[in-house]
């Protein structure tokens, strides 16, 4: 059990030693990833074939993702019963089934041991005993749901439905991107020196956007003064925000000495990478999605990508960025996704910083573990609101993420 | 052929001695640069991490750099060999394998990137008319600010 309290002001703050504890990390793990929650998967276009597979992680457990021969989608522990190897080393591709390397136990593609190698032994010597029980190790199962082309899955029999799950305030906005079939332009990895947490808290802080990011802002691609809004769910774990197209024609940054707006002699000579088709036919410009614990959804103009937060540590996680379009997209709109493709990513003009800022976050609190993040734009509740000016959402995640781990 | 070689040396030089101003030089006014990864290329997918078409957008990415981003201060070091060279009448085929150190200010350093470089240069210019930039890994750690 955890020796760890909140601090007595509550939601409005939350202490380092969540972004610090080893103790914590573990216990999350068991918690909340293998919890009652759903986890992203993948694309079901990245395992479109009967056969497919694909590697991914969930937490820290290593996952393999496979569509059988009629067309199931299963998940399960990359993990074999015998000695526990990776039973799939490549990241994707198509197999009959899984052979583990190490003693060529195989399973099928829901993770089911089909056969153990000589567990008879050979002519009459050797093998397994027939009271020998090695299912008893078997690779855990996820139940898998695939929802508009993303593939959700879970560990807990607990679990709500996926839709359930989300709930209504945050499924909808959902739906609203995932409208066709997807296609996968491709994918990244960007390795984040802090916890898992503070990327996801940084997703969810709606407030920072036009502030750290100065590309945003500079050439009126989203500033707070624009209409948009925030959805929170019931619970808080999920969020979703949006940003309409309307150009911003006040100085309210200006007016407030921001040094996002101060560079006024910057301008882009070839603003074309920036022109955004309404393809969503809802005006808006920018929507921020995500869904506890590691899954974020982007529109930043007609980029689109799912974003994977993987955790290696208290101090260390992957972010498996993967753009897609869809499958009828013509030859201009996936040049303009492809441009575009520069705003976002390692490089992206405005998703370059979220790296540097969460890792100063962890060198920063490195010698305070007892103190807390402020928490207070917009009060101290959670909740929607047409007002990016606050951290309902935040707080939100930190409702959450304290009611899984009972703190 | 010492041409191509220089352009290369001269390329790797500006960015690592922080000259990014001068890094949209070295491409024809309508010239290509973009940057991708081994695996994303192995599977026929076209997406970039970094991709400018024309000196413009180029220049849009120094003055986003400098004027925009916010980034730790930090330096490359190139190392550039294996060159290859293909001569053609208009243009001229290079491909050369490039590691990437990056050193922070606190003097971290580590081996931030390797791959190859793919170039198509002009005969008349000498002048990248498209560099495509294969990154090895799949993996970038923190934030990729600087072009490779």
């Amino acid at each position: 059990m955890l020796e760890r309290s909140w601090p007595s002001e509550g939601a409005t703050r939350v202490p380092y030693w969540v972004y610090q504890d080893e103790a914590v990390y573990a216990e999350e793990q068991r918690r909340i990833f293998h919890g009652p929650t759903w986890s992203y998967l993948c694309l079901e276009a990245e395992i479109a074939e009967p056969q497919s597979f694909v590697t991914t992680f969930v937490g820290e457990m290593p996952v393999v993702v496979a569509r059988d021969a009629s067309g199931g989608i299963h998940a399960f522990e990359n993990r074999c019963a015998h000695r526990g190897a990776l039973i799939c080393m490549q990241a994707r591709g198509k197999a009959e089934r899984f052979s583990c390397i190490y003693h060529n136990w195989t399973y099928d593609h829901a993770g089911n041991l089909l056969n153990v190698a000589f567990r008879k032994g050979i002519a009459g010597k050797g093998g397994m005993s027939p009271e020998a029980k090695p299912e008893t190790q078997a690779p855990k199962q996820f139940k898998v749901h695939a929802f508009q082309g993303l593939v959700f899955g879970t560990l807990s029999k607990e679990a709500p439905s996926f839709e359930e799950y989300v709930g209504p305030e945050v499924l909808p906005r959902l739906k609203r991107v995932l409208v066709k079939p997807l296609k996968v332009l491709g994918c990244y990895t960007q390795v984040l020196p802090n916890n898992w947490k503070l990327y996801m808290d940084n997703v969810k802080d709606t407030y920072h956007a036009s502030l750290l990011h100065v590309f945003f802002t500079r050439f009126r691609i989203n500033r707070l003064t624009q209409q948009g809004g925030v959805f929170v769910s019931q619970d808080g774990a999920h969020h979703c925000t949006y940003t309409k197209m309307v150009e911003d024609k006040g100085d309210a940054y200006e007016k407030d000495g921001m040094r996002s707006a101060s560079s006024q002699a910057f301008k882009l000579e070839s603003p074309e990478m920036l022109h955004q088709v309404d393809e969503l036919g809802d005006g808006v410009s920018i929507q921020i999605l995500s869904l506890f614990p590691g899954f974020v959804l982007h529109q930043i103009r007609n980029s689109l990508a799912a974003r994977q937060i993987v955790p290696k540590g208290v101090d260390r996680t992957e972010l498996h960025w993967t753009l897609f379009g869809f499958a009828d997209d013509d030859e201009a709109m996936t040049r303009r996704r492809l441009l575009q493709a520069n705003l976002v990513g390692p490089a992206g003009y405005i998703s370059m910083e979220d790296g540097a800022a969460t890792g100063f976050v962890q060198r920063g609190v490195a010698a305070s573990p007892d103190r807390a993040s402020v928490i207070e734009m917009g009060g101290d509740k959670v909740g929607s609101g047409d007002s990016r000016i606050t951290e309902t959402a935040v707080r939100g995640l930190w409702k959450a993420w304290r009611s899984h781990m009972d703190l | 052929m010492k041409e191509v070689e220089n352009l290369h040396a001269r390329y790797a030089h500006a960015l690592d001695d922080d000259r990014l101003e001068d890094w949209p030089n070295f491409f024809t006014e309508r010239g290509v640069y973009r940057i991708a990864t081994a695996e994303n290329e192995a599977r026929g997918l076209p997406l970039p991490v970094v991709y400018c078409e024309g000196r413009p957008m180029l220049r849009d990415r120094v003055q986003s750099l400098r004027h925009a981003n916010i980034y730790e201060p930090q330096r490359y070091r190139h190392v550039i060999s294996s060159v290859l060279i293909e001569e053609g009448k208009d243009f001229i085929k290079s491909a050369s394998s490039f590691l990437v150190v990056r050193i922070m200010e606190n003097g971290e350093t580590m081996l931030f990137a390797s791959g190859r470089y793919q170039d198509r240069i002009s005969v008349k210019e000498m002048l990248y008319e498209e560099r495509v930039v294969i990154c090895d890994s799949r993996r970038f750690d923190t934030l990729l600010a600087i072009p490779l």
